[in-house]
């Protein structure tokens, strides 16, 4: 599996013929389904005026977390920016403490006081949830400090966009990575718009999983609509990662199908081209297909899309009925006692 | 015939050991030439001829110390005369320099400090290396704090505060960075999320404002975003505040803009007792700390108490010097003005209490409201910006706490409303003094 990785390598990883259990085809459809039919609620929880402020949806890049999380091991870290539901659950959150704390309750992952784009998790590792387009990056370079520090064997997954990829903490962090030795894996998702701006439009080069040639980080572009090519790019990462060898970079190939947040309608691309990655390339079509051929029934599928079904309304009912924060939440976790 | 000054190594430097020559009398001397070597407290550096010429004589002998800049060293024949120094204009003689208050540190008789009991053996100690124990002390006690910054290690600290860590810790825990203020400022709160203790050191504050996000975005803010779960014990450190003849982008007072944030605490220490004891509550506080260091204080020897673990609580203020008829309030070296301001009011009947603030947030408004109810009279000193600085945060507690006990209205001293200049007139008329404390203490006295 240790496909020799060099700065120069700008293939991109696609799917392949695998062989893959039926057991594993299923647990991926599962998880990416719950993060769609999670959104979609999200989304129409927003429109309700149940969630507030800025919501940004996952739909689409599924693969990407889902495909991500199979390389991780405990005590491993994820980190991203303000697109992070799809990661909470993929790192196994509660979606009942994910959508209370976006419907700002109590019973949120942050008391209701993060909200979207401000959740923690220490259990999962879950380091936010930041809403500071590029911060993570830094912050998650920091995470991999603290792995090094202990020498534990855990590796950083610091994930951000293309947009914050023209930060520029990101190159002061990819240069201590590399000088260091850091194990952190640097995932760039590539929906191919930051904001409004297409991609080219905002960055002298395009191939994002080049941006740390110059410090020596090698780097590859994956089709990140293929939760299979997806995993074994993570799997190859995280293990130069934690074998002490230094970061990595992961160009995920993927789409956002919603506007950057709930308020953007998106008018800086063609309905065509949305609808074009929908039917063509969309991540959880792609492994239906693959369940089919498999021969897996279409009532079992249809189970386990009961259930989602079951555990996001669960997670919506729960979102309404926690209340909100007592007043005396004001003014606690400000400071912690010395 | 030239004479060979005793040279400024650095803007703060006042005085430096000759600790060996390269030349001898009847020495021909060429424009570059190393001819000497000369020791601060923060370097030791070579010094090169700028006239050229025959070595008539030496003047001081290598090994002396305490030679104060300008001093003449050696004596060249023939050559050009160098420009003598111009008392009236040289660093030295300047308000800001202010070598009468740095050189001789006032000599405080404070209150008792209520956590140490008259009695307590002392030693004398710099600032510089009142933190640097701190640290060292803390690094010994708790596997989980290290050190990064530019030049912490290898270089020993910018201004030598780190002097000796490398050494004694190694380069796991003493770890220079690349100058990349915002990268190692979100690597150490990224560290801090992850549970470890890092000690951030920003080579001055100026350049913690290309980390200022990680600094209020990643720390200050982490532990209620995530509803109590993920907490940043870090403590990013450096000099802050006015430098000496460096100019607008490397002389300026951060207190106010860090003081103003919820999350985070902030210290502003005096002395070398408020160095060490502060330095080591900060690092131990579960919370991200902003410790607003001085560099024109580094240099300045304080007595310390000389016991085992010596820590001062944070959010508590110090009553520098007791009095009755007016409050100073104020915070890192302009407590140092203060009490020099004190001294001389004495000589005129103004007996002025002073208090140092030593931490900003949480401000100490008791011990500042109780001064006031017992004097009347509030002057607050800082060298930051008046206009939404400490002071007026001050004076409007005590305002709201004390109106009744005022008989003036506050007066406050601050950085006049300019960009810190470079000449050292106007740089003089910039800072506070401690003439402008003496006369703001007399316009809220009505005399």
């Amino acid at each position: 599996m240790a496909r020799a990785a060099k700065a120069t390598d700008t293939g991109t990883t696609g799917s392949a013929k695998r062989n893959v259990s039926k057991d594993e085809l299923l647990k991926y459809y599962r998880e990416m389904v719950l993060i769609r039919r999670f959104e979609e609620r999200a989304g129409q929880l927003y429109g309700m005026g149940l969630i507030g402020g800025f919501c940004h949806l996952y739909i689409g890049q599924e693969a990407v977390a889902v495909g991500m999380e199979a390389a991780s091991i405990d005590g491993d870290q994820v980190i991203t920016g303000y697109r992070d539901h799809g990661h909470m659950l993929a790192a196994g959150m509660d979606p009942k403490a994910v959508m209370a704390e976006l419907t700002g309750r109590i019973g949120g992952s942050s008391k209701g006081k993060g909200g979207s784009m401000h959740m923690f998790d220490i259990e999962t590792g879950f380091f936010g949830g930041h809403g500071i387009v590029g911060a993570q990056v830094s912050l998650g370079t920091g995470l991999a400090f603290a792995d090094w520090y202990r020498n534990n064997g855990n590796v950083s997954f610091t994930y951000f966009g293309d947009g914050a990829a023209n930060q520029g903490q990101v190159y002061e962090s990819f240069n201590m990575a590399k000088l260091w030795n850091l194990p952190v894996v640097y995932v760039i998702e590539n929906n191919e718009y930051a904001m409004g701006t297409a991609l080219a439009r905002a960055s002298a080069t395009t191939n994002l999983s080049q941006r740390g040639a110059s410090f020596g980080i090698p780097g590859e572009t994956v089709d990140g609509m293929d939760v299979f090519a997806v995993k074994e790019a993570a799997e190859r990462a995280a293990e130069y990662a934690r074998s002490g060898k230094g970061p990595y970079i992961l160009e995920m190939k993927t789409y956002r199908y919603r506007g950057h947040s709930m308020s953007d309608p998106a008018k800086y691309r063609s309905k065509e081209e949305v609808d074009e990655v929908k039917t063509t390339r969309d991540p959880i079509d792609h492994i239906k297909t693959m369940l089919e051929q498999a021969g897996v029934e279409e009532a079992e599928i249809k189970a386990i899309d009961n259930e989602i079904k079951a555990i996001v309304m669960e997670a919506v009912e729960f979102a309404q009925t926690s209340p909100e924060p007592d007043p005396s939440e004001l003014y606690t976790d400000v400071y912690l006692e010395a | 015939m030239t004479d060979i000054l005793m040279p400024a190594l650095s803007p703060t430097m006042e005085e430096g050991t000759l600790s060996k020559w390269h030349i001898k009398a009847g020495d021909e001397v060429s424009a570059g030439q190393v001819i000497a070597e000369i020791e601060t407290d923060k370097a030791t550096m070579e010094v090169e001829a700028v006239d050229e010429g025959v070595v008539e004589a030496i003047l001081i002998e290598a090994g002396t110390e305490g030679v104060k800049v300008n001093t003449p060293i050696a004596r060249l024949a023939g050559g050009e005369s160098a420009p003598a120094p111009r008392a009236e204009a040289a660093p030295a003689a300047t308000v800001e320099a202010a070598a009468p208050v740095a050189a001789a540190a006032p000599v405080s008789k404070p209150a008792a400090d209520p956590e140490f009991p008259e009695g307590t053996p002392m030693v004398k100690i710099t600032v510089r290396d009142a933190l640097r124990d701190a640290m060292a002390e803390e690094m010994r006690r708790d596997d989980r704090v290290f050190l990064m910054g530019e030049e912490v290690a290898q270089y020993q600290g910018a201004y030598k505060v780190s002097r000796g860590l490398l050494e004694e810790f190694g380069d796991r825990r003493v770890i220079d960075t690349p100058i990349t203020e915002m990268g190692f400022a979100g690597i150490g709160s990224g560290a801090a999320m992850a549970g470890l203790k890092p000690i951030i050191e920003f080579m001055t504050f100026n350049f913690a404002m290309q980390a200022i996000d990680h600094i209020l975005n990643s720390s200050a803010k982490t532990l209620y975003m995530s509803g109590g779960q993920i907490k940043s014990s870090i403590v990013f450190r450096g000099p802050n505040g006015a430098a000496a003849r460096v100019a607008a982008q490397h002389s300026q007072d951060y207190s106010a803009w860090y003081a103003n944030v919820p999350g985070l605490k902030v210290i502003a220490p005096y002395d070398a007792a408020d160095a060490k004891g502060l330095m080591k509550a900060a690092i131990r506080d579960p919370n991200p700390i902003v410790f607003l260091e001085h560099e024109m204080m580094y240099g300045n020897e304080f007595e310390i108490p000389d016991v085992e673990d010596f820590v001062l609580p944070i959010g508590k203020a110090k009553i520098q010097r007791a009095g009755k008829d007016v409050t100073i309030v104020a915070h890192s070296r302009m407590v140092g003005f203060a009490l020099k301001a004190a001294e001389k009011l004495a000589e005129e009947g103004i007996d002025a209490e002073v208090v140092n603030l030593r931490t900003l947030r949480p401000l100490d408004t008791d011990t500042v409201v109780a001064s006031v109810k017992k004097t009347n009279r509030l002057v607050t000193v800082e060298e930051g910006w008046g206009p939404c600085g400490i002071g007026a945060e001050v004076a409007a507690r005590v305002t709201a706490e004390a109106f009744d006990d005022l008989d003036a209205p506050p007066a406050r001293v601050h950085q006049e409303d300019v960009p810190m200049p470079y000449a050292a007139n106007l740089e003089a008329l910039t800072v506070p003094s401690v003439e402008k404390i003496i006369a703001a203490v007399k316009q809220v006295s009505y005399k």
